[in-house]
């Protein structure tokens, strides 16, 4: 079996993102870039079931302009055979992105995609859910424990009530949450070994996906800010304190 | 004008509050109709809850076995043949909104809207990214309806009617998948209110530093009736269940008390506790970044505190 895995590039999570002053983004010039967290924990995923002999290639998916290709070969170094680089210079939204795949699943033909439950940029949770729909097959979204037998998954899914668990057929899209697993850290001679690992290019242009249909982002806004409080020296203070506001 | 359907979601044969605050989101569209949708494989009593919301103007049930359980690749199909004649569907960003809506945008071939905040047009909206550290404006294209999916925390709760509306049986045809099975649904099980909803919730962070010791966490939660959350570490560490995870990919909530027990106060954190009314954070490290959103500050040992507060409130 074939697992495909989107594998997108964002804003590290430690940096604290500021908006622009003239509103028209947020600052991303010299600002440090890394794999989205769910998409690393993504492709663990992905390398563990071919450590268990249940998939033969894990493929990684990016899609973005052509400096892309150092993150890919973060993901190649991490252990992805090879990479699939679908290059344009705009913005991606999900429904773009799910078409888009959909053309690399009609072309890879893979028994699993596996993507990050939401990309920690743009926070949309959807891209995953979208392929499902456009590809007419099962998802198992926020999965927490994945096991695949007799061709089918069954997916743990942390959900607001607790675990829910599901049997989808296979071939399936399946979207991470955050304790599926640990992703394991690149080892200098991987990064080496990387370097002669395939990536294939596609101009995002050639695929004949519509990509006109997006939201349009009009105004970018910094967060009402939290003015900040009072500190008090006890617990008797506290207590005092929020009584004063009716909360106890 | 706008007609706007919202996805009813509903567990154990009730509703979900958060059904209430999405119908708030589609009043603010001023639209001509709030129909809401229930898809059950016994939808009645849960139909006859949402029928008594203020702003619907009626409630339609879809019943079908198949329905039993929230499954996102049966339940889309549906919804995306009920969109008909709307311009808006509205669920709550809930994992039951997060996971369906999406495919039924799918279906449509529609872009989405998650995590709407507020509604500035019928195709203007705002929305946090970033975890919160941008609110972008957003425009929806007019030739498509608008999926979105309502950012809880917010939105108040619909009120409720004085007068009932109407409830219809709509039947649907459409052929539904097999692929997608459910198997179980391992639910929390706890007296105390519910962390989505709660007036009152008390978290606890890695400081607590074990299952055990969270039962002063617990504990003083229930002394003060209020609910129990946890940060990201704590869930991490196995001290909790992950369903009890507050922020930006857990939960997001808007309680009038919010305290922050032995929690450092990581952004991821933060976003899931913006709205708050009052956040109260109790640490030791008198620089963690909890303080800087926090109403109420006090540095201290939580397990020498706890106690002390408990006491004190008598």
């Amino acid at each position: 079996m074939k697992i495909l895995v989107g594998y997108k590039r964002v804003v590290d999570y430690n940096v604290r993102v500021q908006v622009k002053a003239d509103g028209t983004g947020v600052v991303t010039e010299g600002v440090k870039l890394s794999a989205n967290p769910f998409d690393d924990i993504a492709l663990e995923e992905a390398l563990r079931l071919r450590e268990k002999g249940v998939a033969e290639e894990v493929v990684i998916v990016g899609i973005g302009p052509a400096d892309l290709t150092a993150h890919l070969r973060n993901g190649l170094a991490m252990g992805a055979n090879r990479a699939i680089h679908v290059t344009t210079t705009e913005a991606v939204q999900p429904l773009t992105a799910a078409r888009v795949l959909l053309k690399l699943v009609e072309k890879e033909s893979p028994g699993l995609v596996i993507v990050g439950k939401q990309a920690i940029d743009d926070d949309a949770n959807q891209t995953g859910q979208m392929l499902a729909a456009l590809w007419d097959r099962p998802q198992a979204t926020f999965a927490g424990k994945v096991e695949i037998a007799d061709g089918k998954a069954t997916v743990a899914r942390e959900v607001d009530a607790g675990m829910e668990t599901l049997d989808v057929d296979l071939p399936a899209v399946i979207t991470t949450d955050l304790r599926l697993n640990e992703p394991r850290f690149i080892k200098l001679p991987d990064i080496m070994k990387a370097k002669s690992k395939p990536i294939d290019v596609i101009e995002l242009g050639s695929l004949g996906v519509d990509t006109g249909d997006h939201l349009k982002i009009t105004h970018y806004a910094a967060p009402p800010k939290r003015s900040k409080g009072v500190m008090v020296k006890d617990a008797a203070e506290l207590v005092a304190a929020l009584k004063h506001k009716g909360l106890l | 004008m706008s007609k706007i359907l919202v996805i009813a979601e509903h567990l154990d044969g009730k509703l979900n509050s958060a059904t209430a605050r999405a119908i708030s989101a589609a009043a603010a569209v001023k639209p001509e109709s709030i129909d809401v949708v229930v898809l059950s494989d016994a939808p009645d009593a849960i139909a006859a809850e949402a029928a008594k919301i203020e702003g619907v103007s009626k409630v339609v049930t879809v019943a079908r076995a198949e329905n039993k359980h929230a499954l996102a690749a049966v339940l889309a199909p549906q919804i995306a043949k009920a969109a008909a004649g709307y311009s808006h569907v509205f669920a709550p960003s809930t994992t039951f909104g997060k996971d369906v809506m999406p495919r039924v945008a799918g279906l449509l071939g529609a872009a989405q809207v998650s995590d709407v905040m507020t509604v500035q047009g019928s195709h203007v909206f705002t929305r946090p990214i970033y975890a919160g550290n941008a609110i972008v404006t957003v425009e929806a294209p007019s030739d498509h309806p608008v999926v979105a999916t309502i950012r809880t925390a917010s939105w108040p709760a619909a009120g409720t009617s004085s007068s009932a509306a109407p409830i219809e049986v709509l039947s649907l045809d459409v052929k539904l998948p097999s692929h997608t099975r459910f198997v179980e649904l391992k639910q929390g099980k706890s007296d105390r209110p519910d962390l989505q909803s709660a007036a009152k919730v008390v978290s606890g962070g890695r400081g607590v530093g074990s299952k055990e010791n969270f039962d002063i966490i617990y504990k003083f939660a229930d002394k003060i009736g209020a609910a129990v959350g946890a940060s990201r570490a704590a869930v991490d560490a196995g001290y909790v269940p992950n369903e009890m995870q507050v922020g930006q990919t857990g939960k997001i909530i808007a309680p009038e008390l919010y305290m922050a027990i032995g929690i450092s106060g990581a952004i991821q954190h933060l976003t899931g506790i913006k709205d708050a009314g009052t956040i109260v954070a109790i640490n030791k490290d008198g620089e963690a970044p909890i303080f800087e959103v926090a109403d109420i500050g006090l540095v201290g040992d939580l397990f020498k505190l706890l106690p002390e507060l408990e006491a004190a409130i008598g």
